[in-house]
């Protein structure tokens, strides 16, 4: 009890969102956004949909030249920060922790709260089966415009992988309706965070004081929430005790619909 | 490049019955408290600030000057990730179009043909043998033949059959220095080019005299041209006269409007 406690004082508290990882994310924004705009104008050049041009305020770089040198140089620091940001979230375990288990039942659950625009995210330490489901979505996004990127850029050093793609035309679909899916995810990503600005203040300042993570504990709440261990049952029913966000959300809504205090409805 | 020009069109932001003033009209005292001279004062020591921090008006050449770095540092890169005896794939007769895709800075209709009659190609450089070649003498030359991809900076590709003599073996025969660093370019259309001499010497790499076997027509780069698996299109010469081998950088003709030298597939 006592070494628990000399060693909480040493210790500096964990936060929901640690250094490293809002730096990453902060960076992969930016990144991010250099390569999108840059891709535009690449796209211009030579477009895939003859209806689809993007307007020139919208791209980045003065021409096809700069375009080009801006998203060659942005790649670099998006893949080097997504290896990171990967080895980062697999040996933590915040992969494990934050983003697993997905289960069906709840993603259903939590569609249709979503939908009818009842879905809480009161706890920010927790996110709800939608959130895992698009979070997971959108890093597997990112790994498939790196590996498109790098066949459209060496389609003869690396045609071992541009097989996978088929040919350098279905190369740059992917790459572009990979850049689709990472804007649609941008603009629902920012328009919440922006709904529930505690969020957004947590990706800049740490967001609240987590328990500190044992390895041992795959899933984990916030210090005052302790939760029982998930059960290993692979159960479509949500079992009881586990806590289902958007079930408890709904019947604590429809109970006293004045006390939630959701802004995110 | 080429965008089109749309029509204007009334901007979907425009109020239909212009401005709403009834805020103007209740601030009335708070607007007229606004005093312009704090508001100049304000702006000029806002200006005064941009100068402290010694950047700057020339933030445009900066940037310019990191971009060409990076881009110079990707040159090494693509170097580096250069495999010498990879081959690109090849493909089958039935796939090569015919006419191949016309390119150049300039529109077909300029094009000034290139009489083979007279036609020379001039040696420079690190080159034993320097007497210059007719194309009857290089018509005579060992003929390799490829089917490979072309890709375009801009993003499209199509299948071609060039067949000529092999850089290599071109090289090998006229005792060029194959460890000096490049191999540059001076066509009759004033382009010029370099490649790295890894990329010179690689087995599809070639100086085309046919596509499809029959000898090359003049958009295409008659009498002679590079053509090579293992670059983007724009770094295949066409029309060319003299040849240099040389540890002098000397760029190219796109190279030096800023898209990436090396520019490796």
């Amino acid at each position: 009890m006592t070494d628990a406690h000399a060693n909480s004082r040493v210790r500096q508290p964990d936060r929901l969102h640690p250094l490293a990882l809002r730096a990453m994310h902060w960076v992969n924004a930016v990144a991010m956004l250099i390569l999108i705009g840059s891709g535009w104008a690449i796209y211009n050049d030579e477009v895939i949909f003859g209806w689809l041009h993007f307007p020139g305020w919208m791209t980045l770089g003065a021409g096809p030249e700069g375009a080009l040198q801006w998203h060659f140089l942005a790649m670099w620091i998006l893949a080097a920060n997504g290896v990171a940001y990967l080895v980062y979230g697999l040996t933590t375990g915040r992969f494990r922790r934050m983003l697993l288990p997905i289960r069906l039942a709840e993603v259903v659950a939590e569609m249709r709260a979503a939908l009818s625009f009842r879905l809480s995210h009161d706890d920010l330490t927790r996110y709800n089966a939608v959130q895992r489901l698009l979070y997971i979505g959108i890093i597997v996004v990112g790994i498939v415009q790196v590996l498109s990127g790098l066949v459209i850029w060496k389609p003869v050093q690396l045609s071992e992988l541009a097989v996978l793609f088929y040919d350098l035309q279905t190369a740059r679909l992917v790459h572009f309706l990979g850049m689709a899916a990472i804007v649609a995810f941008l603009v629902v990503h920012v328009a919440l965070a922006l709904l529930v600005p505690r969020t957004l203040l947590a990706m800049l300042t740490g967001g609240p004081v987590v328990a500190p993570y044992s390895p041992a504990d795959g899933d984990r709440g916030p210090l005052e929430d302790a939760q029982p261990p998930p059960s290993p049952t692979l159960s479509p029913v949500i079992p009881e005790g586990e806590h289902s966000e958007a079930v408890r959300d709904l019947d604590e809504a429809s109970a006293h619909p004045e006390e939630t205090g959701s802004p995110c409805r | 490049m080429s965008l089109t020009q749309r029509p204007r069109s009334p901007s979907p932001f425009r109020p239909a019955r212009g401005i709403d003033q009834s805020v103007l009209a209740e601030n009335r005292a708070l607007v007229r408290a606004i005093d312009r001279r704090k508001l100049l004062r304000g702006g000029i020591s806002l200006g005064a600030l941009t100068m402290l921090t010694g950047c700057d008006v020339t933030r445009r050449d900066s940037v310019q000057r990191v971009l060409k770095a990076v881009s110079e540092w990707n040159d090494r890169a693509q170097a580096l990730m250069f495999r010498p005896n990879h081959l690109a794939p090849t493909f089958s007769p039935d796939k090569v179009v015919k006419p191949p895709r016309f390119n150049a800075y300039y529109d077909v209709e300029d094009m000034v043909p290139v009489d083979g009659n007279t036609w020379k190609l001039e040696l420079a450089g690190l080159i034993a043998d320097k007497r210059p070649w007719t194309l009857q003498q290089i018509y005579e030359l060992p003929e390799q033949e490829i089917i490979v991809r072309h890709v375009c900076v801009e993003g499209w590709d199509y299948i071609g059959q060039w067949s000529g003599v092999n850089l290599r073996q071109f090289l090998d025969r006229i005792g060029a220095d194959l460890t000096a660093k490049y191999v540059a370019f001076r066509c009759a259309d004033d382009y010029y080019g370099s490649i790295d001499m890894a990329s010179a010497l690689h087995p599809q790499t070639l100086l085309a005299t046919k596509y499809a076997r029959e000898p090359m027509a003049d958009p295409f780069g008659f009498p002679l041209r590079l053509r090579t698996a293992v670059k983007l299109g724009f770094k295949n010469p066409k029309w060319i006269t003299a040849m240099e081998v040389t540890n002098t950088f000397r760029g190219g003709y796109w190279e030096d409007r800023g898209f990436n030298w090396f520019s490796g597939i």
